[in-house]
């Protein structure tokens, strides 16, 4: 489905991504890994539009996307959350899954006809199905943390996205909503068939649920595999899971 | 639309505002009264169509008058100039300011922020030179005075209700335009268009109308004030005008619907009795500027409505604590 060949990208005379490959495959959970400033998101953000890539090909089925802008690339049926949250503050909770919902069905240019009819079912439907239903009225900016973090899915999940890109989607989270957000990404990948491709510090968490694993080491892909080969890839213990590579719960590599 | 307004807890109030509205001029009002609220009603949809892409679309519009001095001179040359109903240069007068919107803004929305305005202020003071310099079309530092008006238009009354039906008219339209998908779209451009592009939202393409749908309702504004004073001069473009209707925007609330109206409305009454004593209007203005910068930061209308939320919802938590005391005796 999606295919990143030999990437590479550089902020100045620093190489973020230096030959960075990927695939994955329809209905798949891919994770990527790999230590702090590996270039995961600068990865993640290539892929979606928000940068540009110096060199390098990304294939999204079967058409070439790179260098799109990332509202192309969305409508081509990408959609993405951040790692820093990033939502609408001042709107409501409603309105900022809403917002997504509307562009998804060609309806952001739309002058005449209240807002406030349009596009309700689709979105209550989606905050019931990330189980934020009871905080719709609330304002974004005024939700904990976790829960923003949530809401950023939701409005990713509202431009229908064939492909969902979640850029530690538990990042800062307590223990239980990291749970609570890992089994809802298990949900969609297995009730609505959704493919996924996250990055994820909790090893555990990520050898628990993904599928295939792609480890990122200075900007450069060391492996993409099945959980088992990754683990027990001799480079990949050396670069990144280190000494606790041979018990996974080592927890926290590179806090 | 018209659903929304009715549903309003706030309709009311807009509703009996109307009706004094409407009957002030058959009670005998002064004329210069008539004339004072006439001017309101023109600078308040001049306001408004600025808050468009200030309030709403968070854009550093800071040249909005170039696009209502485009309108009121067009629709003053078409009336002075060709033979043409009255009716044709009325349209004329805000199809010219979108299209002037257009070009401006086609520029525009490719800088951010702070680019963004002083590109505009460049754009806006070269139209101003225009007008300024060319005296066999526009009348120059002139500009064009006693422009026909059909007879129907010639009382002052009727110039009243007019501007007053035209005001309503655009207010409604403003309004729908506000809470369609295209202004929930535009909010949330302002407060994170990073985030819009990556649901879908082509930013630039959405502010770009943003900025014709504020010029073409500038136009109108310029039509009105052609209505109403029969003559247009460089000064409608001159950019400090640009910084009046910005600061009715930031005096009335700019985060509120009508909040520039309350502003455009205060500014005018200023200036009109103000000025009458003195002729450092602008220094006032200043004096204005710093007040609300950091005592009403949300603007008179914002303020209103923060105070009387928080004087509802201590009658409430009062109501609470009496349901409380009483259930515990």
């Amino acid at each position: 489905m999606l295919q990143v060949e030999a990437m590479h990208k550089s902020f100045g005379d620093f190489a973020a991504v230096y030959g960075a490959n990927l695939n994955v495959e329809r209905g798949e959970l891919v994770a990527v890994i790999g230590p702090n400033g590996a270039g995961k998101t600068t990865l993640f953000n290539l892929i979606t539009g928000q940068l540009r890539p110096d060199k390098g090909k990304i294939v999204f089925k079967g058409e070439e996307i790179s260098g799109l802008p990332p509202y192309e690339i969305c409508k081509r049926g990408i959609g993405r959350s951040f790692q820093i949250v990033n939502i609408f503050p001042r709107l409501t909770v409603f309105e900022n899954v809403q917002v997504a919902v509307l562009s998804q069905q060609r309806k952001s240019s739309n002058l005449l006809s209240p807002a406030q009819n349009l596009a309700v079912e689709e979105t209550n439907r989606i905050l019931e199905s990330v189980g934020l239903s009871h905080k719709a009225g609330s304002i974004a900016g005024s939700l904990s943390h976790g829960d923003q973090k949530v809401l950023e899915i939701a409005i990713a999940l509202g431009n229908e996205p064939e492909l969902l890109i979640l850029d530690e989607p538990t990042a800062g989270m307590s223990p239980e909503e990291t749970t609570a957000t890992m089994e809802l990404i298990k949900q969609l990948a297995e009730e609505q068939g959704l493919t996924i491709l996250f990055c994820e510090h909790d090893m555990e968490m990520v050898f628990d649920i993904a599928q295939s694993i792609m480890v990122m080491h200075h900007g450069q892909t060391l492996i993409q595999g099945k959980p088992e080969e990754v683990r027990e890839n001799k480079e990949v213990q050396e670069a990144y899971l280190g000494l606790d590579a041979a018990q996974p719960n080592g927890g926290e590599v590179d806090a | 639309m018209v659903k929304g307004l009715i549903d309003s807890k706030r309709l009311w109030p807009v509703l009996g505002i109307f009706v004094i509205l409407l009957i002030l001029p058959p009670l005998h009002a002064p004329r210069f009264y008539i004339y004072i609220l006439s001017l309101m009603f023109v600078t308040s949809l001049l306001a408004m169509s600025l808050n468009l892409t200030v309030g709403y679309g968070g854009m550093f519009q800071f040249h909005h008058c170039a696009f209502y001095g485009v309108g009121a001179y067009t629709f003053a040359l078409m009336l002075t100039k060709t033979s043409l109903p009255m009716w044709v240069g009325f349209i004329a007068g805000p199809i010219a300011a979108a299209v002037v919107g257009l070009l401006i803004g086609w520029f525009c929305v490719r800088l951010t922020q702070l680019y963004f305005g002083m590109l505009q202020i460049s754009l806006g003071s070269l139209i101003w030179a225009i007008v300024f310099r060319w005296y066999n079309f526009t009348g120059g530092d002139d500009g064009i005075h006693g422009i026909p008006r059909p007879s129907i238009l010639s009382s002052s009354n009727n110039t009243y209700y007019f501007i007053l039906l035209v005001l309503v008219i655009c207010l409604a339209a403003l309004y729908t335009i506000v809470k369609s998908p295209f202004g929930a779209t535009l909010q949330a451009i302002r407060d994170n268009p990073q985030r819009c592009e990556a649901v879908g939202i082509n930013v630039r393409r959405h502010q770009l109308i943003a900025i014709v749908l504020a010029a073409f309702f500038a136009g109108i504004a310029g039509d009105l004030f052609v209505v109403l004073e029969r003559s247009v001069f460089p000064d409608l473009l001159f950019w400090t005008l640009s910084l009046e209707i910005f600061i009715m925007c930031l005096l009335g609330g700019w985060f509120t619907f009508a909040g520039p109206m309350l502003g455009a409305a205060i500014i005018v009454a200023l200036r009109t009795f103000v000025g009458k004593y003195t002729e450092y209007w602008t220094l006032i203005l200043g004096v204005i500027l710093i007040l609300l910068i950091f005592f009403l930061p949300e603007g008179v209308m914002g303020y209103l409505l923060r105070i009387s939320k928080s004087a509802s919802q201590r009658i409430s938590g009062r109501s609470q604590v009496d349901a409380a005391s009483r259930g515990h005796a």
